[in-house]
This record gives structure tokens, C-alpha cells and sequence, in this order.
């Protein structure tokens, strides 16, 4: 087809717009028939038509037909935002004949009818932007679609439930799976959990299973004490550096016997045990859990006796003996890997409820978190599996505050989505366990997921007390018996003020985006909702993906969710990169700089402009030159030469400024 | 206002917003039928690095009443640093704009991300009040010569 040859027609296009009425979506507010009309008398349009759904079968046919029937050179559609639908639509200008690149759309709903109210004002504004349009499609050239290959590793940063599923599943497809982890055990929060709800599954019995298959699986690379610090390239193509703490703890000898921990010279626990929130001590050499994956121990060197004085008699050396798998120099070490994609499972960190200073946590000793209280209910736990209070006595009356931290215009606004059922099931094995009285103070139950309702009235039935009302006030109960009074605003009994004295008052902490869930944007250019949740690429269509090519998200870094929602998450964003890795190679947009060869004057300005170093000095020629592999596509060289030698596919400045005069060009 | 009411007078703002950041959070402000004021006209650019001072110039000179970048926020960029190559272009133009007697009210970069959706609706409103308070642009020289002088060749 002559139309293909890349002539620059200025004068000669013809040019098929169509606007698309989105339902109600568009049509709503902009008169798009009055839209068309307008289009149709505009300079080098051939058709303009206006018409329902323009993403469905019949309104893509349309422009295929439309480009055999007029001859059509140009596409221009008016309809949703390009994230959405561009591909759609240079797919039917391809069909039809015509370069994908000969097409312009134009986004007449995010940007006009769902924002604008006024449908005079909507109307003027999708002309203006249709002219636009209009007079920068027939400035398009025709381009080509660039393919690199994708490589096959990938990498999984965050080795709680979502990474162990992510990994797992795409270990299982043939594929080399890096898992970075900066504990020194995978598992993340599901391993300190007792049970699961509404099934009451024993955490431990399904998560360690799994945790045992991530070390043992021959495409499985587990790297815990690690964490990504830098990552280059692009999708099919990251280079990523990992830095990997000493454990001291030689991995490759060590059989995970565990005896150094018993030689240490502590005989006791002597330093706060994180994976117990502090309810318990461990020693400066630890597991941080029984089942901890990898098994072997690791050496804390900031309490580490050998570490802090170098005199420490080293009886964990003697324990190891001949296999010698201490090593006390060992060294952080940077490993640096390409992998094609990468899925972010960095998880979520609990509420510090410190915040609301009301609920006494901190103050009053009875006061726990609803993590803590899983340690305490967890059998391999600090007390062994027994509800007991930091006095060692059982509670025979305990409250349950339900949304800390969420719901609240003074901490978060959002709902944690798993509060109220991971209440409820310790409302059960607090019951089950000790027989207490058990006092919920809730807002809303929230139950929306499979076998959560039964579960609801299960717990209710049981005997637990549920009282609608926000705890107002935490007061310790006169007489000094070590009790709490939980003051709260009965609104199921007409406000009726109840005091409930309590033994042990639990709180019902919402989750939040990691503290360091910034940094870790930054570093993987990709966006955070105004919360810190990373934000996926589409609500509804695209959400595991995210802005950045070839990274995915899974579980509760992308916002708060539950055990099941978090594996189907995971589930998903192994099939995303697989889908990637299949495929074998991606299609970059061609929208890469490129240098006039006869207009360049030589002078550099743009070589150092580049972050990509992509721009280099040709001494022979004196000219810049532009590595195409090495281009993303930012445009930054081009505004910045002053002779105007350096063009920009799909953004050229002919093309940009058609667009300007295009908007401006009233009447 | 009442007065500016009485003119009717809408001024006209071209846009140029990042396809990663602002772009995005105008995207949202539409799924989340954010109301706003319907003046601005969005170009889209990869990166607001790519806004050649030249464009903003030709934007006066045909008639805008206001010129608007949207990019990432400073370390946010999608491409490392483009914006900040934006923000020192800005940082020029606006003092060489307002020797060519432009408002600076009427030259605005403002770093909006793909979940400010809110402050992509504050951003235009309070440009809109803003230049509805200005008035018209009245470049100082004719406008024909301020073309010829900006455009490229």
C-alpha cells in the first residue's frame, strides 16, 4: 500500500474519527453527534462518525471497513483514556491496512465527560482536543514495534505466603525463580499465626509445607538476609543487585543441628525475640522459629558477646566442632542477577496502636496486640500455646477492640479487611482455650468472603458478646486488682454507657504499608496510593500489574488482604510473568530518540542529559549518536538540543506543536 | 467574581501532562468523577523532560491563556530525572516569560502523581480562579512576531 511508504503527507491525508459514546459514559455529557459533525468538516477528515461502544467487535470493524470503503491513511478515536484502549484501536488500524502508528486517540472521558459537568463546556473542550487530533495524526510517521527478548529468571522480593505461592508456582512451570528475603526465615506473618480463618487450619500446617518445598526445589534460589539495593534496565531485561548479610553461619556446612544455640554461653534467653514480639528472649545465636526455612541459625552481632568484645570463650564454636560453620568474618556480599520480570510480595506491617494512647498499649500490661495474642494462642509460641497474662495467670474476662488503627480520620481511613475475622477466630480460641468471657467492640462486623458468615454466627453462638461501639476510655478498675474497665457507648441499646471489666484487652490492629514501602516504590519505579499500598496498574483489569512493565504485585503490599485473596494474588502475578516469559519477548513502544545526522552541530549538550548513557560522541563524525537498545523513550535529549537535530518518535515536535495550534486553533 | 462572571471569561490552559504521573492522576480524577473546571486540554509527553521551552512559548503565542506541566515528583521520575530537567527549563522560562510581560500565574509546573487525583483537581481549579482573576492574556508584542520569533524551523 502506497500509504505504508511513509510519505509525509501534509496536505493528502485522509482521515477516519470516530467518537465513541461509551454508553452513557460519554454521551452522557458531551453531544458527541455534534462532535462528529464538527470533526467531519475539519481539514483532511474523510469520515467522522460517532458511535456506541467504539471498543467492541462492530466499532473496530467499523474503522477496518472505513479504511477499505474510503480510503482511509489516518485513525483518529475519541473515547477512553489510551491506558485503556489504544492498543485496541492501533490493532484496527493495523487490520485494516494501515500503520498502528498512523493513530491518535483522544481521551474524551477521564479527561472530559466524567470530569465536567457542563455539557456546553465538555462538548468545546472534546472538539478542541479531536482538532488536535486531527492535525497531529497527519504528521505521524509510520513506525515499527520493537521486540526484546525476555529473560527467564525471575525475581520475587518478599518471601511471606504471596512469595513462597509466586515462587512455588513458577518453579513448578520450569522457570528459575531468585526469592529475596530480608529475615533470616521465609514465612512472613502467616508463620507467626496459630490458626486461619473461618477453616481454622493449623498456619502452620500449610504454610510449612510450603516453606520446605521453596528450599528444597531445584529452580528455587532462596536468598534470606537479603535485599534488593539497586535495579537496572527494563521489562525482559532487569539487572538487579542483592545484597546478602552474613548470617555468620556458614550455609553450606551447617546441617542445621541447632547445637550452637545450645552451647551459647547464654544459658537463657537474653535479648528481645522479634519473631515473639518480645514475649519471649532468645539468644544472640537463634532460630527465629522451629520451622524456620532455611534451617539454620543465625548471629545477631549486635548483642553477639564475640562481636562486642572479641572475648567470648565461643562455646557455640566448640558445640560445631570439626564442621566449623561459624564465621565470624563473614561478609555482606553482592550478588548481581537478570532476571525478565520481578513480583513485589512485600507484605504489610500491623498498626502500632502506641498511636491511640487511650487504649493504655504500653501502659497497662494486660494490653496486647492481636499479633501478640497469636503468639500466645500459637503452641510453638512463647507460653507454649496457654492464654496467660504476662503474670502467668489466666484471663477470665477479655476484650476484643475491633478497627485500631482503621476507619478512623485520625489514623487511617480505610478498613483492614481482616480484622474482624482474624477477631472472631480469637474470640473462638480464647473461648476454646480458657473458657473466659469474651467481649468484641465493634463498628461493622465485616464478613464478605466465603464461610466468613457461618463463622460469624458460629463464634456468636458460642457465647462470645459482641457490643456495637467504639471503646471510649481504658481505665485500670479500682481496688488495684490488676483489671481494665472498657467504657464504651452501647449504640445497639439506645446508647446505653457499658463498663466491662476485662482481664485482658486485646486490640484489633489494622494493617498498614511497610515502613520502608517508599523507598522500595522509588527503587522499583513503580507508584504508591496515598496510603503506601503499591498501586496496581488497573483497579479492576490490571491488578497485579503495575506502571512498570514486567513488575507484578502480590498480597497485602498492593493493600490490606486475607490469607486466601493473598495466594489467589500471587497465583495470578506468576501467571502474568509467566505469560511474559512464554511469550519470550516484549513490545516496546517506539517511541525512542533519534539524532538528524546533518543537523547535529556536535555540540554535546545532550550526552550528559542522558541517564541512560544512551547518547554518545562519534569522534569520527562528530556527531551524537543514540543507542536505540539503550533509549527509553523520555524525550529529555530532544527539548534540550539547541540546533533541534534530535527527534522523538510518536512525540516529535512537529507532531507536538500541530497538537498546541491544534487546542488552540478556536473557531 | 462577580464581575468576571459577568465577562465570562474562561480562559484557556494548555496542559502538558507526564504519561506516568500526572497524566495518570488525571486518568483517576475522571474514575473517580472528580469534578474539576473544564479549561485545561491535556497533551500527553512521556516525560515532562520532554516539554521543549519552545512549546510552552507557542502555546502563548496561539492564544493560551495559561500553560500547566505535570510531572512526577522530585524522585519519583519514571525516567530517574527528567523532572528535574523540567523544573530547571521552568525555573528559566518563567523569568524570561514575565520579562516578555506574562503573568507568572499564567506558567505553572506542578509535580502531581498517578494517585493525586485530588491534587490534580486542586491544581487546575486554582489555576482557572486564578487567571479568571488575570483576564485575558495581552501579549505585549503582536502576536504574529512572538510566533516568528519562538517557532522552529
Amino acid at each position: 500500500m502506497s500509504l505504508e511508504t511513509g510519505v509525509r503527507t501534509n496536505g493528502g491525508a485522509r482521515i477516519g474519527v470516530y467518537v465513541c459514546h461509551c454508553g452513557s459514559n460519554i454521551a452522557g455529557t458531551i453531544d458527541v453527534e455534534a462532535v462528529a459533525r464538527y470533526a467531519s468538516e475539519l481539514p483532511g477528515v474523510e469520515i467522522a462518525r460517532d458511535y456506541k461502544y467504539m471498543c467492541s467487535d462492530p466499532g473496530q470493524e467499523l474503522i477496518k471497513q472505513d479504511i477499505r470503503d474510503h480510503g482511509l491513511d489516518r485513525v483518529v478515536v475519541a473515547s477512553c483514556s489510551p491506558s485503556l484502549h489504544e492498543k485496541t484501536f492501533r490493532d484496527a488500524t493495523a487490520d485494516g491496512g494501515v500503520n498502528p502508528f498512523y493513530f491518535q486517540m483522544v481521551n474524551i472521558r477521564e479527561h472530559d465527560s466524567w470530569v465536567h459537568e457542563d455539557v456546553e463546556a465538555a462538548t468545546e473542550k472534546a472538539k478542541d482536543l479531536i482538532r488536535a487530533a486531527v492535525r497531529r495524526v497527519r504528521h505521524h510517521r509510520p513506525l515499527e514495534i520493537r521486540r526484546v527478548p525476555v529473560h527467564n529468571e525471575v525475581l520475587i522480593v518478599g518471601g511471606g505466603i504471596a512469595g513462597i505461592h509466586a515462587a512455588l508456582t513458577l518453579a513448578n512451570a520450569g522457570k528459575h525463580v531468585y526469592l529475596v528475603e530480608r529475615e533470616p526465615t521465609i514465612g512472613g506473618h502467616m508463620a507467626q499465626f496459630d490458626k486461619t480463618f473461618p477453616t481454622l487450619d493449623c498456619a502452620a500446617c500449610i504454610l510449612t509445607p510450603k516453606m520446605v518445598s521453596v528450599k528444597a526445589h531445584p529452580n528455587i534460589t532462596l536468598w534470606s538476609l537479603s535485599e534488593v539495593s539497586e535495579i537496572e534496565g527494563y521489562v525482559g531485561n532487569y539487572e538487579v543487585t542483592v545484597r546478602r548479610k552474613p548470617r555468620y553461619i556458614l550455609e553450606d556446612v551447617c546441617v542445621g543441628c541447632l547445637e550452637c544455640i545450645e552451647a551459647c554461653v547464654y544459658k537463657k534467653g537474653k535479648v528481645v525475640d522479634e519473631f515473639n514480639l518480645g514475649l519471649s528472649m532468645r539468644k544472640p545465636i537463634y532460630i527465629p522459629f522451629p520451622q524456620a526455612v532455611p534451617q539454620f541459625p543465625v548471629i545477631d552481632p549486635e548483642t553477639c558477646i564475640e562481636f562486642k568484645s572479641g572475648k567470648c570463650k565461643k562455646t557455640c564454636v566448640d558445640a560445631c566442632g570439626d564442621r566449623g560453620a561459624i564465621d565470624f568474618q563473614q561478609e555482606e556480599k553482592l550478588e548481581k542477577i537478570k532476571v525478565g520480570t520481578i513480583i513485589l510480595a512485600t507484605g504489610f506491617k500491623t498498626f502500632d496502636p502506641k498511636r491511640i494512647p487511650y487504649y493504655g498499649y504500653g501502659v497497662y500490661p494486660s494490653v496486647y496486640t492481636a499479633l501478640e495474642l497469636e503468639r500466645l494462642v500459637n503452641s510453638a509460641g512463647p507460653t507454649g500455646g496457654e492464654i496467660v497474662l504476662r503474670d502467668g495467670s489466666k484471663p477470665k474476662a477479655v476484650g476484643i477492640v475491633h478497627c485500631i488503627g482503621s476507619r478512623d480520620e485520625n489514623t487511617n481511613l480505610y478498613c483492614s479487611r481482616v480484622c474482624c475475622m482474624y477477631s472472631l477466630k480469637l474470640a473462638h480460641l480464647i473461648k476454646e482455650k480458657t473458657e473466659a468471657e469474651v467481649y468484641n467492640f465493634y463498628i461493622d462486623i465485616r464478613t464478605p468472603g466465603k464461610g466468613f458468615e457461618e463463622f460469624y454466627n458460629r463464634v456468636a453462638e458460642e457465647g462470645v458478646h459482641f457490643i456495637r461501639g467504639k471503646v471510649a476510655e481504658v481505665y485500670p478498675e479500682s481496688g488495684g486488682n490488676g483489671r481494665l474497665v472498657l467504657k464504651a457507648e452501647d449504640t445497639l441499646m439506645g446508647g446505653v454507657m457499658r463498663k466491662i471489666p476485662v482481664d485482658m484487652l486485646v486490640l484489633a490492629v489494622g494493617l498498614e504499608a511497610q515502613a520502608d514501602a517508599e523507598e522500595v516504590r522509588r527503587m522499583f519505579n513503580i507508584t504508591c496510593s496515598s496510603e503506601g499500598w503499591f498501586m496496581e496498574r488497573h483497579p479492576k483489569l490490571a491488578p497485579v500489574n503495575t506502571f512498570t512493565d514486567g513488575i507484578f504485585l502480590a498480597g497485602a503490599c498492593q493493600g490490606p488482604k486475607d490469607i486466601p485473596d493473598t495466594v489467589a494474588q500471587a497465583g495470578a502475578a506468576a501467571a502474568e510473568a509467566l505469560a511474559l516469559i512464554d511469550t519470550g519477548y516484549v513490545e516496546l513502544e517506539p517511541n525512542t530518540a533519534y539524532i538528524n545526522e546533518e543537523e547535529c552541530s556536535g555540540c554535546k549538550t545532550c550526552v550528559p542529559l542522558c541517564p541512560y548513557g544512551a547518547i554518545s560522541f562519534r569522534e569520527d563524525t562528530k556527531k551524537a549518536e543514540i543507542n536505540e537498545v539503550l533509549c527509553k523513550g523520555c524525550g529529555v535529549c530532544v527539548a534540550a538540543c539547541p540546533s533541534g537535530s534530535i527527534g522523538q518518535n510518536l512525540f516529535e515536535d512537529d507532531e507536538i506543536f500541530q497538537e498546541i495550534e491544534g487546542l488552540l486553533a478556536h473557531g | 467574581m462577580a464581575d468576571e462572571r459577568k465577562t465570562g471569561f474562561e480562559p484557556k490552559i494548555v496542559a502538558f501532562f507526564c504519561n506516568w504521573c500526572t497524566y495518570l492522576a488525571a486518568d483517576l480524577a475522571g474514575t473517580a468523577r472528580m469534578k474539576h473546571a473544564p479549561n485545561a486540554r491535556v497533551i500527553r509527553v512521556m516525560c515532562s523532560g520532554r516539554v521543549d521551552p519552545q512549546f510552552v512559548l507557542e502555546a502563548f503565542a496561539k492564544g493560551a491563556d495559561g500553560v500547566l506541566i505535570g510531572g512526577c515528583h522530585p524522585g519519583d521520575c519514571h525516567y530517574q530525572e527528567g523532572n528535574y530537567k523540567a523544573l530547571r527549563r521552568y525555573n528559566l522560562l518563567k523569568r524570561m516569560l514575565k520579562d516578555m510581560g506574562i503573568e507568572e500565574e499564567r506558567f505553572r509546573l506542578e509535580w502531581i502523581s498517578a494517585s493525586e487525583a485530588e491534587r490534580l483537581k486542586w491544581a487546575v481549579d486554582d489555576m482557572v480562579e486564578k487567571l479568571k482573576a488575570l483576564g485575558p492574556l495581552n501579549l505585549a508584542v503582536p502576536s504574529e512576531d512572538f510566533a516568528e520569533g519562538v517557532s522552529v524551523a
